[in-house]
């Protein structure tokens, strides 16, 4: 096959294709000039190219009802950004920011204020109230983290700069339609494997990016009560696609996400406070996404980078809060495996819509909880497009 | 979750020979296949006697044990990289675990030699889980479990039939690959084994698996044969067609698939340029094949693994076979394959 060489498919060659998949992007920042990293922990071959920063495309959402005092760890990852941190619970409790971050910072009052009677649709007293952040950023990327996650370290005793491998794992394709078992072919040291077919490896756009924890894992509240010694102690090296048609329970513990191309998605539900489930904000998001993704034709990715998950919740009161959430699951997940959604839904919003509308006509009678549900998601939307006007124009392609 | 427990009698290793002196192969492997029942196969053209360290408990095939065991016309589905299917149709036992010859036993990240078959066999001993995607991987491993929104109706998982290896030092990659980038090596030892999820395929890689015979051996099959098919792994198909068909028939009958730890470690062997220069069928032909895997639809009434082969065989030969000659052969083979299976299956019970 002498022609390969001399006419190699533009489609080939991942180094070949990240310069195109850069310069052809429809959103102009990528053409940015690359910014130095922050940090390069890697101990990898002489060819890496530096991950940009991001730092004027980039916030950092944080949900709290306590203190950050977690941010001092995370100072010489996190300050180079901007933060957005709601605070949940009590409005008039003033919650400290260390020195030198650059922040908004929204609580319930704020909340109220902006969206008026929508403010409905915002979760009281439950770390789901974190969407919020989502809606009010005007950046391309959002990181979500929870206050109790620290910097973890990697099996060579480096800190692991999370933030930059999620910004990897974001800015390099995912590979939905076959798995590749070397995992992420675009990470530095791998490619994809031996009947890869050639016009699956230029990929999909990435819209969302899920990191693990190291220490505490996020196991649920029977789980916790049966193990509450186990710890997660295993590094695993490795990034991959979620394929598509395949549903996981996605953890806002340490997540990021394209929220130009994904954003309307990513709505944490009606938990906490006046609901009767909680634990769930998530996991909701995480699937009404993921029908949404594998609709549109892009990525979802899972693994690396891990955090160090300090605190774990008291497992009786998670289990107060997960109890519906336990039952209900067994109906959600047919519902969701079997979700389909139109051709005429070309964009995220009117994927959304469409979801909400099935969540109506088929889990009502679960439950009331989900007419709720299902009507707070199209006031999500409405509450969405207000706050962003120009992004109701059909995403990616 | 307590340690499984490897029987010996449980468990048949597989090696195809392609090189007569198998002496520093098996000697690196010792430690790990000692205890093991081995069964070689030589190469049908391989035409020197094979040698082979004291101290293991072996069979050999040759060539001429594989004409009197089937027809001639069959006889030529065991040539080259598949003459380790022989070993799968003549094995007795529960568990075949096969590796190619050019491999070694590998390092894990804390120094240790990984055992393979204590690996492997764990991963068929534990349910796999295919229908939804476990974010701390193997749930069944020691250390990890199902995750907060795992549905606990799934927990159960399903039975693993086939254990994907992975590979150090020259991993698995096609020739184009590793001809444009001769330097590339696989260091990265990722400890973690996972499902493949239900309706995902994946390229199987036949240099280190391992399966339930029982079950899945009418489905293990070496169906497709490329024109100019070789000797090294960058010229042969057989394996990645072999993984499509038993990925479809896994995901009709509930079946799992892993993927992940053990690893080998791979040698240096041919040329990637020289596998370039030949004929590139294989790399254009997974083009259709995957989007015709991707859309196969089995029947209700294909309720074992034979039935979904045959419906298989004859949608492959009413589908592609008719634009590739080398598909409707594949077809033919799997029907074939079964027949054989079947005959030697009842021979033995007699």
């Amino acid at each position: 096959m002498i022609d390969f060489f001399i006419n190699p498919p533009k489609l080939y060659s991942k180094h070949i294709f990240s310069y195109i998949y850069h310069s052809n992007s429809p959103s102009s920042t990528h053409t940015k000039p690359i910014q130095s990293s922050l940090s390069s922990n890697t101990t990898m071959a002489s060819s890496v190219t530096p991950t940009p920063l991001l730092k004027d495309e980039l916030d950092i959402v944080i949900p709290t009802i306590r203190n950050l005092d977690f941010l001092e760890m995370w100072r010489p990852f996190f300050q180079p950004y901007h933060l957005i941190i709601v605070q949940d619970g009590d409005p008039s409790k003033v919650i400290k920011v260390p020195e030198g971050f650059d922040y908004e910072l929204y609580n319930r009052n704020d909340i109220n204020r902006i969206l008026g009677p929508k403010a409905s649709c915002i979760s009281f007293k439950d770390s789901a109230c974190r969407c919020f952040g989502y809606m009010v950023s005007k950046k391309k990327y959002i990181f979500t983290i929870d206050d109790d996650c620290f910097v973890a370290k990697d099996p060579s005793g480096n800190d692991i700069n999370a933030l930059e491998q999620h910004i990897k794992n974001l800015l390099s394709p995912s590979t939905p339609f076959f798995f590749n078992t070397l995992y992420d072919p675009y990470r530095e040291g791998a490619d994809f494997v031996r009947g890869y077919p050639f016009s699956l490896r230029e990929g999909v756009q990435t819209a969302v990016s899920h990191g693990l924890w190291l220490n505490i894992p996020d196991y649920d509240a029977p789980t916790q009560l049966v193990k509450p010694r186990e710890r997660n102690t295993r590094f695993v090296d490795a990034v991959l696609t979620i394929p598509k048609g395949t549903l996981f329970p996605m953890c806002g513990m340490n997540l990021a996400f394209d929220r130009e191309l994904i954003g309307p998605a990513m709505y944490f539900g009606l938990m906490g406070d006046g609901q009767p489930i909680g634990r769930y904000d998530d996991m909701w998001a995480g699937w009404c996404m993921k029908v949404i993704c594998d609709h549109l034709g892009f990525g979802v990715k899972t693994g690396l980078p891990y955090i160090w998950h300090s605190k774990a919740s008291n497992p009786f009161v998670n289990l107060r809060k997960e109890y519906k959430g336990i039952y209900w699951q067994e109906e959600l997940i047919p519902f969701f495996q079997g979700a389909t959604l139109p051709k005429e839904c070309t964009t995220v919003q009117s994927c959304y819509k469409e979801l909400s509308k099935q969540v109506k006509a088929k889990l009502g009678k679960v439950d009331d909880y989900f007419n709720k549900l299902a009507d707070a998601m199209l006031t999500w939307i409405e509450a969405w497009d207000e706050l962003n006007p120009s992004t109701q124009l059909p995403n990616g392609k | 979750m307590s340690l499984v427990t490897i029987d010996r009698n449980e468990v048949d290793i597989v090696i195809g020979a392609f090189r007569s002196d198998l002496t520093s192969f098996l000697e690196e492997w010792r430690p790990i296949f000692s205890r093991f029942h081995l069964i070689i196969v030589q190469d049908p053209d391989l035409k020197e006697e094979l040698k082979i360290p004291e101290g293991f408990d072996f069979d050999v095939y040759s060539k001429s044990d594989i004409d009197k065991l089937v027809s001639s016309s069959n006889a030529s589905m065991f040539s080259g990289y598949a003459c380790r299917y022989f070993g799968y149709l003549v094995s007795k036992r529960k568990y075949i675990i096969s590796i190619d010859d050019d491999c070694s036993p590998a390092k894990d990240n804390n120094g240790a030699i990984v055992d393979i078959v204590t690996q492997h066999i764990t991963n068929l001993k534990t349910p796999a889980t295919p229908l939804f995607f476990n974010t701390l991987y193997d749930p069944y491993r020691k250390g990890s479990d199902f995750v907060r929104g795992y549905p606990f109706s799934l927990r159960s998982g399903v039975p693993c039939v086939l254990s994907c290896g992975l590979w150090l030092n020259l991993a698995d990659y096609d020739a184009p690959t590793q001809a444009l980038k001769p330097e590339l090596r696989n260091s990265r030892y990722v400890d973690a084994v996972l499902t493949v999820p239900k309706n995902s395929l994946m390229p199987m890689s036949g240099i280190n698996i391992a399966f339930e015979r029982e079950t899945m051996g009418p489905a293990i099959l070496p169906a497709l044969k490329l024109a100019k098919e070789g000797k090294v792994r960058w010229e042969t198909m057989e394996d990645i067609w072999c993984g499509l068909v038993v990925k479809v028939v896994c995901d009709h009958l509930q079946l799992g698939v892993k993927t992940g730890i053990p690893y080998v470690w791979r040698n240096e062997r041919g040329s990637a340029i020289d596998s370039l220069k030949k004929e590139w069928q294989g790399v254009k032909l997974m083009e259709e094949l995957i989007p015709f895997f991707q859309s196969l639809k089995l029947s209700q009434e294909a309720v074992t693994v034979e039935a979904c082969m045959a419906e298989m065989a004859v949608a492959v030969k009413k589908g592609m076979g008719r634009s590739h000659p080398e598909l409707a052969n594949a077809a033919d083979s799997m029907i074939g394959w079964v027949k054989i299976w079947k005959e030697v299956k009842s021979r033995d019970l007699v």
